[in-house]
């Protein structure tokens, strides 16, 4: 079992997050200008790093998404963000 | 010196002291030039470079493996071969696959093991009962064999379920696929390692790929550990680490990296002859001819490319397991371990090319690679010998995304993956 920080709640157990996508998929707009291969690759293509990645993560228990870093071979987590702090940066 | 198996030749070398088997396949040098280089020396690779060699004619192939032979998720899965599918161009692609299957043994002279035991889907719901009725007259309509079992035909197949009115999973019935079975895994890696071995083709182990050599755009070979390896044309099939080499060859993918774990408990007399699955759990239970339980499931909620697996994702497949056999409750579990998969957002694999020339791709099949390595390697061998896809992978291209031609199984058929 692995703990996962969550910036508003603290260290939970992992059984209580949801992986949300990856981290700086920003929707492209304005929508009705953007071709069939952007708005493809907005959907469905992924970056899916081997080694560090900047994940989307919801806590299931207090409903706030946040930005989590983590190392995808070793499991081990980086560090946690609040949306907030990760656009204040 | 001994290369075909048979009665005769187990009995000769058995009178002279197993001195004439020889390795089931060379280990050669790499050359510097082939006509096509396949990167990924599993299932996958190795049946491509089987086709391409005997449906094609090019045998100046090299599979080029970076570990060890069917060492990734081939020698991971848990033996499943089923044709199950809800889309027509699934079930095309599946039942290419099991036909190739049912004469694979005696075409490769190497015994796979394949036991048409059944795959029995079980239902735990009057609305799942709904729906196993419209998968099986998809089913049946695609042209493949499907059948409903009412509860009393369950339990004479399957006795040591948990029949009870309170039982947290209850069993409403099941649809069953009877030419669908089990295979040993390593048997077909092998089978078709030692087939194109012997018509020409190079498989290289130990051998990495650490970049694509480009000229004028188009891909013309790779760098690997072992020096630089040209090729008019190079495959793909590394299932899990399919994006790693996506950034290496300068193309995109819409897959994600996932652990999928299976275990195997001690082993127990035979008390299960077909392969049980119950989809809304995700729990996958056969016996192997060793007696042991072979216990699979769902995949980790987390991208991984660690192939071990976390915690939660085992006991949820576990412990509904138990619910649904209590009789195997004081098991002890022997082995556990994961794999790699990579996962499409509409749980189909991807055939076709890449985008950037010279290199084409056999990826996505997410935990469901396995079953499908015979169609694999014969659809994929199409591609690069004629530069121009098979009617059974067109839908499967990469263009899809783009078009919006999803073939959602995850949806149509409710497989996990």
């Amino acid at each position: 079992m692995q703990i996962y920080p969550c910036p508003f709640c603290g260290p939970r157990d992992e059984t209580e997050f949801s992986f949300g996508g990856e981290a700086g998929n920003d929707r492209p707009e304005p929508a009705e200008k953007i071709s069939a291969e952007r708005w493809a690759q907005y959907l469905y293509t992924q970056d899916n790093p081997r080694g560090n990645s900047h994940e989307i993560w919801v806590h299931l228990t207090c409903d706030e998404v946040f930005v989590m870093e983590r190392d995808t071979v070793t499991h081990e987590v980086i560090g946690t963000k609040s949306l907030r702090q990760e656009d204040a940066k | 010196m001994t290369r075909r198996y048979n009665a005769f030749s187990l009995i000769k070398e058995g009178l002279s002291g197993q001195k004439g088997w020889k390795p089931a396949w060379r280990s050669p040098e790499p050359k510097k030039q082939y006509d096509v280089i396949i990167v990924g020396g599993g299932g996958h690779g190795l049946a491509t470079a089987y086709y391409l060699a005997k449906n094609h004619g090019i045998t100046r192939v090299a599979i080029l493996e970076r570990g060890w032979l069917g060492g990734g998720n081939t020698g991971r899965n848990t033996v499943t071969i089923r044709s199950n599918y809800f889309y027509p161009e699934s079930v095309a692609l599946y039942e290419l696959s099991l036909k190739l299957y049912e004469k694979l043994g005696r075409e490769l002279n190497y015994n796979i093991m394949f036991s048409q035991r059944g795959v029995l889907s079980l239902i735990h719901s009057e609305p799942e009962m709904e729906m196993a009725a419209r998968l099986c007259n998809a089913m049946q309509i695609n042209g493949t064999d499907a059948e409903i079992l009412d509860v009393e035909a369950v339990q004479e197949l399957v006795p040591i379920l948990n029949f009870n009115a309170d039982a947290r999973y209850p069993i409403f019935g099941a649809t069953i696929q009877k030419r669908g079975g089990v295979a040993r895994h390593d048997a077909v890696a092998w089978g078709y390692a030692r087939a194109a071995d012997a018509m020409g083709v190079d498989i290289i182990q130990g051998c990495e790929v650490l970049d694509f050599i480009k000229e004028g755009g188009k891909c013309v070979g790779v760098e690997t550990n072992r020096g630089t390896i040209r090729a008019n044309k190079v495959g793909v099939a590394v299932a899990g680490n399919s994006t790693v080499m996506a950034k290496l060859g300068g193309y995109e993918l819409p897959i994600h990296s996932y652990t999928l774990q299976a275990c195997v408990s001690e082993p127990i007399k035979p008390c299960l002859n077909t392969v049980v699955v119950s989809p809304p759990i995700g729990t996958y239970l056969s016996q192997s001819d060793k007696g042991e339980m072979i216990i699979g499931g769902g995949l980790d909620r987390v991208p991984s490319y660690n192939q071990k697996g976390n915690p939660p994702a085992a006991e949820t497949v576990i412990s509904g397991m138990l619910e649904m056999f209590p009789v195997l409750r004081q098991l002890r579990l022997m082995r556990q371990w994961g794999g790699t998969v990579d996962v499409t957002p509409d749980s189909s694999p991807i055939i076709g090319p890449s985008g950037v020339p010279g290199i084409y791709l056999n990826c996505g099949w997410g935990t469901g690679g396995f079953k499908a390595i015979p169609a694999g390697g014969w659809l994929f061998s199409h591609l690069l010998a004629k530069d121009e896809h098979h009617e059974i992978s067109r839908p499967f291209d990469l263009d899809r995304f783009t078009k919006g031609s999803l073939i959602d199984e995850a949806a149509g058929s409710g497989i996990a993956h």
